[in-house]
């Protein structure tokens, strides 16, 4: 090999000349989080000078605790969008899921314990998200369409289900720990301890990675950058744990959600079966031709969005301590989407992160936030989170026109 | 360049329904070799690498490879003896980098973790004996490649896999000037490094700058094979055109 190719390489490696190739980047529509950033400050800068209390240790950990269940569900959309299809059935199926695991938890009818209630809840609903997905692969028809009416009949059963078991269409869940899913709290030092943990990890993984790969040779991120980027990420988190502390401290439900993220960030960027889940997304005939069962990563694909369908409903419902007629109904199927879109995965698949189901839930549920804490009416409401979506869409369909445009 | 043909084909047919797309033909591809593949539309070029690929199997005929004699029923067996087929439209994952593509649907994993550390290098090595220095990181995206260099990505990806044979339909023919150069030239180190190389073309100027002979097709039998330096590019059209054919199709079968 020639040592010449090696030093085009390099050229990365200097602070300069990183930021430049991302600029470049970046003005060829490979945006990355940058349109999520500056929505993310236009939120702070509004709805903190509209309302005193939006940006109180209080509302951030109320926030914390109403992001939890749409990013759940926001993770399995962003799977879902990244091999280009689409799954409307999450909603309700993440309400089928909760309502499942309510009935099994009844005092003494049948009274089942958490750890076993809890499964079967996650297994309904990777099941029927698992039914919908081989009638995609296997009859190919569009999951826009099967999805949509296993929505609808979805909605049927948690409207069948909760009027059958209680007269007044609620059930309300009395288990503690099911319960304490989203409305306990970690201890003060928890907080801290978790969170030196996962920099303690992040330390290690990225400078393992850092001299791994310049020992074999291969280019490198400038220390400089990973250095800022850790240290960023670093202070963010230990901004937050301080904040909360001053209040009820850090819900458990955000280490569930940390847990999350972490995991599929993992399987979608590590593992064999995250790289094929982005091949089929780019380009499913290459991954056919490549020797890759397209059919089962799909139908992979779509139990994960089941599973986290399911997760996220029974962390609504713990929330709520309870479901009813309208679980999973209002406005939660748009708020999912919408999450996954507004954090930046394409509806066009082949792009996307994990993470943008937490930036995308944090967007749409902090404006969602802020207009309740304005006590605007829903109708507003409905129109302003309509035109904060769109604006998303523009963004990907523009840049993804921009990258085509310029190559990219 | 030795005497024993790479891949040996014999009295290869193949019919769909009614048409007879291949008719008794005979093709061998020596090592360190370009061999070109030419023909009108229609004359059989495309059936007779789907076949050696194993995209489908031949009604009649026997191929050898290395003197062994094989059947090729499926990629995978096609794979496994080593050809490997670049189609035009060179099936990449825009969205994937060049590394990821190289090893798409055969990535190496440490456990469960992919080993990209290990998956790059070695992509870096195929690039860089292959000569191709323009790629400025193997990290982009191959959307953001030009025609030439995604071809060239096709191609690496291709040799990666200790292939013996490696057959390419018509790689130039969405290309510029400069990048057709590339690409000539990464065919001519192919077959340098005592690669079996395949052309399709429907180009004859690229083709008589890089094949060493020219097999010719037309309504699906072997017309004529020409050594590229006994032979000039009228003839070569003529043999396209107007190559004599054992059996003209319609008329009543003769014994071949």
């Amino acid at each position: 090999m020639s040592d010449q190719s090696f030093q085009l390489d390099r050229s990365a490696e200097t602070t300069g000349e990183y930021l430049r190739q991302r600029w470049v980047a970046i003005r060829s529509g490979d945006l990355g989080s940058v349109p999520i950033i500056i929505g993310l400050v236009a939120i702070i800068v509004i709805f903190g000078s509209l309302n005193s209390t939006f940006l109180s240790a209080g509302n951030f950990v109320n926030l914390m605790l109403q992001i939890s269940g749409t990013a759940t569900i926001a993770i399995g959309i962003v799977y879902i969008l990244l091999i280009a299809e689409i799954d409307l059935s999450v909603a309700f199926n993440s309400a089928v899921g909760a309502v499942v695991m309510t009935l099994l938890l009844r005092p003494g009818d049948p009274g089942w314990p958490w750890f076993a209630a809890v499964p079967v809840g996650l297994a309904v609903s990777t099941l029927l998200s698992v039914l919908m997905g081989v009638v995609v692969t296997r009859a190919s028809v569009p999951s826009f369409v099967v999805t949509l009416a296993g929505n609808l009949a979805l909605s049927g059963v948690v409207l069948l289900l909760t009027t059958q078991f209680s007269t007044a269409g609620t059930i309300t869940i009395s288990d503690k720990v099911v319960v304490g899913i989203a409305n306990s709290f970690l201890p003060d030092i928890w907080g801290w301890v978790l969170l030196a943990g996962a920099v303690a990890v992040a330390v290690y993984l990225e400078s393992r990675r850092f001299q791994n790969r310049r020992a074999r040779g291969l280019s490198v991120k400038p220390a400089s950058v990973i250095i800022t980027q850790l240290g960023a990420l670093s202070a963010i988190g230990a901004f937050a744990v301080y904040y909360a502390n001053t209040n009820r401290g850090v819900p458990t439900v955000t280490l569930i959600l940390g847990a999350f993220l972490v995991f599929w960030s993992f399987v979608a960027t590590k593992t064999r079966f995250g790289r094929h889940v982005y091949a089929v997304g780019g380009n499913p005939e290459a991954a056919r031709r490549a020797g890759i069962n397209v059919a089962r990563v799909r139908l992979a694909v779509f139990a994960i969005a089941g599973f986290m369908a399911g997760a996220g409903g029974i962390i609504f419902a713990s929330r709520l301590r309870s479901v009813a007629t309208n679980t999973g109904g209002g406005n939660l199927l748009l708020n999912v989407i919408a999450a996954a879109v507004i954090g930046g995965t394409s509806l066009f698949g082949g792009r996307g992160k994990v993470s943008s189901a937490l930036l995308g839930a944090l967007v749409i549920t902090s404006v969602d936030n802020g207009m309740d804490g304005l006590g605007l009416n829903s109708g507003i409401k409905f129109v302003i989170t309509g035109l904060v979506l769109l604006g998303a869409v523009l963004v990907d369909a523009l840049s993804s026109r921009k990258s085509r445009a310029s190559g990219r | 360049m030795t005497d024993t043909p790479l891949l040996d084909a014999r009295g290869l047919s193949k019919t769909f329904g009614a048409v007879r797309a291949l008719y008794q033909v005979d093709f061998d591809v020596l090592p360190g070799e370009v061999n070109a593949l030419v023909g009108d539309n229609g004359a059989g070029k495309s059936t007779l690498i789907k076949g050696l690929a194993g995209i489908y199997s031949f009604d009649h005929g026997e191929v050898s490879f290395e003197g062994r004699s094989v059947s090729i029923h499926t990629p995978r067996d096609a794979a496994a003896l080593g050809i490997e087929v670049v189609y035009q439209d060179l099936a990449l994952a825009d969205n994937l980098d060049v590394v990821a593509n190289m090893f798409l649907g055969r990535e190496r994993v440490n456990g469960f973790i992919l080993d990209e550390v290990g998956m790059e290098r070695s992509a870096r090595e195929t690039l860089d004996s292959l000569a191709v220095t323009t790629l400025q990181s193997v990290r982009l995206p191959v959307a953001g490649l030009s025609g030439g260099q995604r071809q060239s990505v096709a191609v690496a990806k291709a040799v990666m896999w200790n292939s013996k044979l490696v057959i390419l339909d018509e790689p130039t023919a969405a290309l510029g000037v400069a990048q057709t150069r590339q690409v000539l030239d990464l065919v001519k180190r192919l077959a340098d490094r005592g690669l079996g190389v395949v052309l399709i073309s429907h180009n004859l100027h690229d083709i008589f700058e890089v094949a060493d002979r020219i097999t010719v097709l037309r309504l699906g039998q072997k017309v004529s094979v020409f050594q590229r330096k006994e032979t000039n590019q009228q003839e070569v059209v003529h043999a396209i055109t107007a190559g004599k054919l054992v059996i003209v199709p319609g008329m009543a079968e003769v014994d071949a």
